[in-house]
């Protein structure tokens, strides 16, 4: 029969005892569950941001640039031959089977200009599938049509940085801009973005149909020329598949022969991005595993103060052996001295690791996540090291013979 | 029936490659409500005999039957549970745990026994008051004299109506006059509560306690004289 009220009064006295001892043992797996938590905290934040950082450029994300061009042994870099059309972005649409949303772009730098205020800012012609593409939702308002493309509407979309610049408080939805004079109504504003992963401001943008484009803004000397083709992938799996049937669906239509090289490239950036998840996701494992290391150095700590106390307190255990104390009765003993250590620990490692990973996002300016996962694991992995390392101390006092334990001195 | 009946216990000590014979055909019978005392020299085998009768160590050969119960049967958990229902035990160096007040030592053999708190508190101060230290439940065993002390240990041993007290020279560490009033307490417990009394000692003046002496040499039995007065 074991009666645990009173054998947590009897551990509790017996650490209260030796005050610094307890302390110090503690410190161990203090130190080992707040670094498990601090440390998966960085790593955890660090895939956090990554992943913020896909869903901003936009999930399943391909894109589609012109080639190089070669002039007289000059070889000029990515997107000096405009070679992409509105034909390319509707062929991908139509033919390519593992393609969702295709969006073309036609983009320049251009002065937006409201009443008495003005800004320069990145105008983009596109096409509705533009928001689709970027997992990009409308603050308010609504976006331009399809019908919007095919009659080259002036109509606009705001991005935030925007509408903070021209219009401070004021609803712009409704009023009209003039981009390089030429007047747009706007009719939606998009969502907040935040910044891309190379740290510009996504929201610094203006949507307007990309024929608008063409026709009113950045003409050029081939109509339906576009900058780059945006496309986002049904599904994760199939942005392979997707970057090759465009790979040679766009070969076919520019008439490149099996030999000559692509005049346009494809750039599969979530894969990228992915990439850079999975190994963020390995450091915040090889971080964690790391950590534990040391919560395990603290539970050896444990078993060799226990084993100090089951020496030292052999008289004691002989006495309660003689009174009738059972095998078990000695053991839990033993074992709910060591499992209060650790879990007192624990509960102190918890705080000092979630302080610390404050400390590291305030100094190091690192996002850091607490889980509750890894609160829960690491507070559950310092019982399991306080009832294992406090086992075996505990069965050695229970193995303890009555008589020679009596005459310890 | 006996409530003690050793048959020809022999206890064999193995030191590396000496054995060593600590008791030979010891045969002894107690009965209920005895007070015995067991004299000898140091090396005699009498601590080793006590050992046996309180079932902290095993006989190699022979029996031992407690209240009927083979206790060479038992095993260790069994002899623990045997230990903290029918044996009280009081030693020399009192054996107190320390940090731990006078009650809550008192107490303990309940705690084993698995008694709810309430009534553990209840008998332990029934028991302190039949060794006459009622009001010293919380004292702790440094703020106790020898005697106090040892009247605390001799309440554990009562506490859970245990038949019989083995006494391992319970006033070797105790001036003669407090010597002597553990051992009228051990008289009244004797006489008022049919308790039986085994102790050890080298006095013969403790000795003279008792109604029946039994003496040790070289593991065997040499005397055992019953005596009518005290």
């Amino acid at each position: 029969m074991i009666n645990i009220p009173s054998t947590l009064r009897i551990a509790f006295r017996a650490l209260k005892v030796n005050k610094m001892r307890s302390a110090l043992t503690m410190l161990g797996i203090i130190i080992g569950v707040g670094a498990v938590i601090a440390m998966l905290a960085v790593g955890t934040g660090a895939s956090k941001r990554i992943s913020e950082q896909i869903s901003s450029i936009g999930s399943n994300l391909i894109m589609i640039v012109p080639g190089a061009t070669t002039a007289g042994g000059v070889r000029m870099g990515s997107g000096s031959q405009p070679t992409l059309t509105m034909g390319d972005a509707e062929a991908i649409q139509k033919e390519c089977s593992a393609v969702s949303n295709v969006a073309p772009v036609l983009s320049g730098v251009a002065q937006v200009v409201y009443g008495h205020q003005n800004w320069s800012t990145g105008v983009v012609g596109t096409s509705p599938s533009m928001l689709t593409v970027r997992d990009w939702p409308l603050s308010s308002g609504r976006s331009f049509t399809d019908q919007d493309v095919k009659s080259a509407t002036k109509v606009c979309l705001l991005g935030q940085s925007v509408v903070d610049n021209l219009f401070g408080d004021m609803n712009p939805i409704g009023q009209v801009v003039r981009i390089k004079k030429v007047p747009f109504t706007v009719v939606g504003i998009l969502d907040k973005k935040g910044q891309s992963p190379q740290g510009q401001d996504q929201d610094d943008t203006l949507l307007v149909p990309v024929t608008t484009a063409q026709k009113k803004l950045f003409g050029t000397t081939f109509p339906g020329m576009v900058r780059i083709i945006m496309v986002k992938a049904k599904s994760t799996e199939d942005l392979t598949s997707a970057e090759k049937q465009i790979n040679s669906l766009l070969r076919q239509r520019h008439r490149i022969g099996p030999k000559q090289e692509n005049d346009f490239t494809v750039r599969n950036l979530t894969q990228f991005m992915q990439a850079a998840e999975q190994s963020t996701k390995v450091m915040t494992l090889l971080l964690g595993a790391i950590a534990s290391v040391s919560l395990l150095v603290g539970g050896i700590g444990i078993m060799n103060i226990m084993l100090v106390s089951v020496t030292e307190r052999t008289r004691e255990i002989g006495i309660r052996m003689a009174i009738g104390a059972k095998t078990w009765d000695i053991r839990l003993q033993f074992i709910i001295e060591a499992l209060i250590l650790s879990l007192i620990g624990g509960i102190a490692g918890i705080v000092a690791g979630i302080s610390s990973s404050e400390l590291i996002s305030m100094f190091a300016d690192w996002a850091t996540i607490v889980s509750p996962f890894s609160i829960v694991l690491a507070f559950g992995f310092s019982g399991l090291v306080g009832i294992f390392f406090g086992f075996y101390p505990a069965y050695k006092a229970s193995l303890l013979d009555p008589i020679e334990a009596l005459r310890y001195e | 029936m006996a409530l003690i009946e050793a048959k020809e216990i022999t206890k064999i000590y193995r030191i590396s490659d000496i054995q060593v014979k600590a008791l030979r055909d010891v045969s002894v019978t107690i009965e209920k409500g005895e007070f015995v005392a067991v004299m000898g020299p140091s090396g005699s085998g009498k601590s080793t005999f006590m050992n046996i009768l309180g079932c902290l160590d095993k006989p190699t050969s022979g029996e031992y039957l407690l209240e009927n119960i083979h206790i060479g049967n038992l095993d260790r958990d069994e002899l623990a549970a045997i230990r903290n229902k029918k044996i009280g035990f009081v030693f020399q160096g009192f054996n107190l745990l320390p940090r731990t007040s006078a009650i809550e030592n008192v107490e303990l053999p309940l705690l084993y026994d698995g008694i709810p708190a309430r009534d553990r508190k209840e008998k332990a101060l029934e028991a302190l008051k039949n060794v006459g230290l009622e009001g010293r439940g919380d004292h702790h065993p440094n703020q106790l004299s020898g005697g106090q002390q040892q009247r605390v240990a001799i309440a554990r041993a009562l506490v859970n109506n245990a038949p019989i007290i083995l006494a391992d020279e319970p006033t070797g560490n105790l001036d003669s006059k407090t010597s002597a009033e553990i051992m009228e307490l051990f008289i009244k417990l004797n006489t008022q509560s049919d308790i039986t009394v085994v102790l050890v000692t080298h006095e013969n003046d403790i000795a003279d306690y008792s109604r029946r002496i039994i003496r040790f040499l070289d593991g065997r039995i040499i005397s055992d004289e019953k005596k009518e007065k005290r």
